[in-house]
């Protein structure tokens, strides 16, 4: 329990950090205009007062959104020399990597809820099911903190904030394309689609909780950290 | 107390440090001295758990580094070279995040370690605001925070003007009454003016472990004396010279205006008076007669010759 309390302090440290810096509103602001545009489209154009618009395109989004807000957790670091002043502190690998990892899945959380406002919209206008927007929501989260590890892995392995982005992006992705390029594939490869984040996505935002994919989210982020103490560990 | 023993690190093939053995006693202030690329910063950075030994170990106070990194870590306090500092934190967020992470509690903590270090006038800038020489002084509050037994500090004053140096200074000869102090740097008066022990490093081994003191009388060999004076051409200042007791050479030097010229002298003998008189009875005018302070530098330069050339870190 006392370990936990050194990743709290590291995460509320780096939270307080991304909103002290214009990052956190110009990636917050990016996200909002875009899910607005395609929530806005289906429910001007088409006349559907509902969120799927806004979930279809989601991890695509997410892919590109996520990236730029965990390139800094590492990478910075390590550029301005920070990092020997935080490995020296009385803390491990796994409280560093975590805080940073529980600081970035809650400020991908926090970028998702002004959201919310699209879900009054629709319910003022419309009564959508509302099982496909629970699942949404809980989907977004497991996906925001997926990728969230998966950047915070490729900011530990540079200390260049670009550098960090492209990886953790094209990692990202590579995991949203996986299940639609299947296609092209020979059969016996479409077990694939399974590692797909979207495949996986798509069936909670169904408004159906599927263990199988709450694992998969679950077993990505906790693969993705293991891998960071492991970088962090072995840079010393 | 802090054993070192056969510590080895090496960044790919370049071998930072070898096989370098030193024990540091409780309540003195030792200094790593050596050339840049010697090795300093690659053995503070064993020292304080940021990185690990190839080979070696390091016991501090019958603990393992290897086996207990988070026990020794709460033991010191350390500050690397130029203070890395989250620049985009203010001050006393910073602290207290510091403080947090040590588990200190007590808010009056803080405001104590900045008034030491007498930061509180800048407690609510950025870090990123501040010169070098407060940011320094925050790096040492960030390290003291938690009142540690051993202070471990990078090159404490790089980069600093000449009153912020003798600032620092002080306060790391104040903290060495009470705590371990282990710090690294390549400047020679530095050594001599905080450190009561040196440790002189080159390529990455020890060339010198001994008390600051012991290794100045160390210098044997001669000490030189710069002669100005006027009234007389070398030759003649040469002759009336040479009959004096422990002179053993007497070298011309040009320039000016004035007879110069450097005399070689014994380590032991003091000519000065001779001299003297010597002018006196000749009605020369002395312009200038300086004695070449005796320091490390030459036990240094000898121990470290050909070591300067600037190697990754």
């Amino acid at each position: 329990m006392k370990r936990l309390n050194e990743s709290l302090i590291i995460m509320r440290k780096e939270l307080k950090g991304y909103f002290n810096s214009p990052i956190a509103y110009i990636v917050i602001t990016v996200f909002l205009a875009f899910t607005g545009f395609f929530f806005f489209k289906d429910f001007f154009y088409f006349n559907q007062a509902e969120m799927r618009g806004l979930f279809q395109t989601l991890p695509l989004m997410l892919s590109f959104v996520i990236p730029a807000v965990t390139m800094k957790l590492f990478a910075e670091e390590r550029q301005s020399g920070s990092f020997e002043i935080l490995m020296t502190l009385p803390v491990s690998a796994w409280d560093v990597a975590l805080g940073k990892f529980f600081a970035g899945a809650a400020f991908s959380a926090i970028m998702l809820s002004p959201t919310l406002i699209y879900l009054v919209t629709v319910f003022l206008v419309g009564s959508p099911d509302p099982g496909p927007v629970i699942g949404g929501y809980i989907g977004a989260i497991l996906l925001g903190a997926a990728y969230t590890s998966i950047g915070l892995l490729a900011s530990s392995y540079t200390r260049n904030q670009i550098v960090s982005f492209i990886i953790a992006w094209a990692a990202c992705f590579l995991l949203w394309i996986i299940d639609k390029v299947i296609i092209f594939l020979p059969a016996p490869l479409g077990f694939l689609s399974y590692f797909g984040t979207d495949f996986h996505f798509q069936n909670i935002a169904r408004g159906i909780i599927d263990t199988r994919d709450v694992i998969y989210f679950v077993s990505l982020c906790a693969l993705s950290l293991m891998f960071t103490v492991k970088t962090v560990e072995e840079r010393r | 107390m802090i054993t070192v023993d056969g510590l080895s690190k090496s960044y790919g093939d370049f071998k930072a440090v070898d096989d370098i053995s030193f024990k540091i006693r409780d309540g003195e202030i030792t200094g790593l001295l050596g050339p840049n690329g010697a090795g300093k910063t690659t053995t503070l950075r064993m020292l304080s758990c940021y990185l690990s030994p190839d080979s070696g170990s390091i016991t501090v106070d019958e603990k393992k580094s290897a086996d207990n990194q988070l026990d020794i870590k709460k033991m010191i306090g350390y500050l690397p070279e130029s203070a890395p500092l989250y620049s985009d934190m203010m001050v006393y967020d910073y602290l207290k995040y510091v403080a947090e992470i040590r588990g200190i509690t007590d808010e009056g903590r803080i405001s104590e370690v900045a008034g030491v270090c007498r930061i509180t006038d800048v407690m609510h800038k950025n870090i990123n605001e501040l010169s070098k020489g407060y940011k320094q002084r925050v790096g040492l509050a960030h390290a003291m925070i938690h009142d540690p037994q051993i202070l471990i500090l990078d090159e404490p004053t790089s980069g600093l003007d000449p009153i912020e140096i003798v600032e620092i200074r002080n306060l790391i000869k104040e903290l060495g009454k009470k705590k371990t102090v282990i710090l690294s740097t390549h400047i020679l008066s530095e050594v001599e003016a905080t450190c009561d022990r040196v440790i002189i490093i080159n390529r990455g081994r020890i060339v010198a472990d001994d008390s600051t003191e012991n290794l100045q009388s160390a210098v044997k060999g001669d000490k030189d004396i710069i002669f100005r004076v006027s009234g007389t051409d070398f030759s003649g200042l040469k002759s009336a010279l040479s009959g004096i007791n422990g002179i053993k050479n007497i070298a011309n030097i040009d320039g000016d205006e004035f007879t110069s010229a450097v005399l070689t002298v014994d380590h032991q003998a003091e000519v000065r008076p001779e001299i003297f008189k010597t002018a006196v009875q000749n009605n020369w005018v002395i312009y200038e007669m300086k004695q070449e302070h005796l320091s490390l530098e030459n036990v240094f330069r000898e121990l470290t010759t050909g070591g300067e050339d600037e190697k990754a870190k």
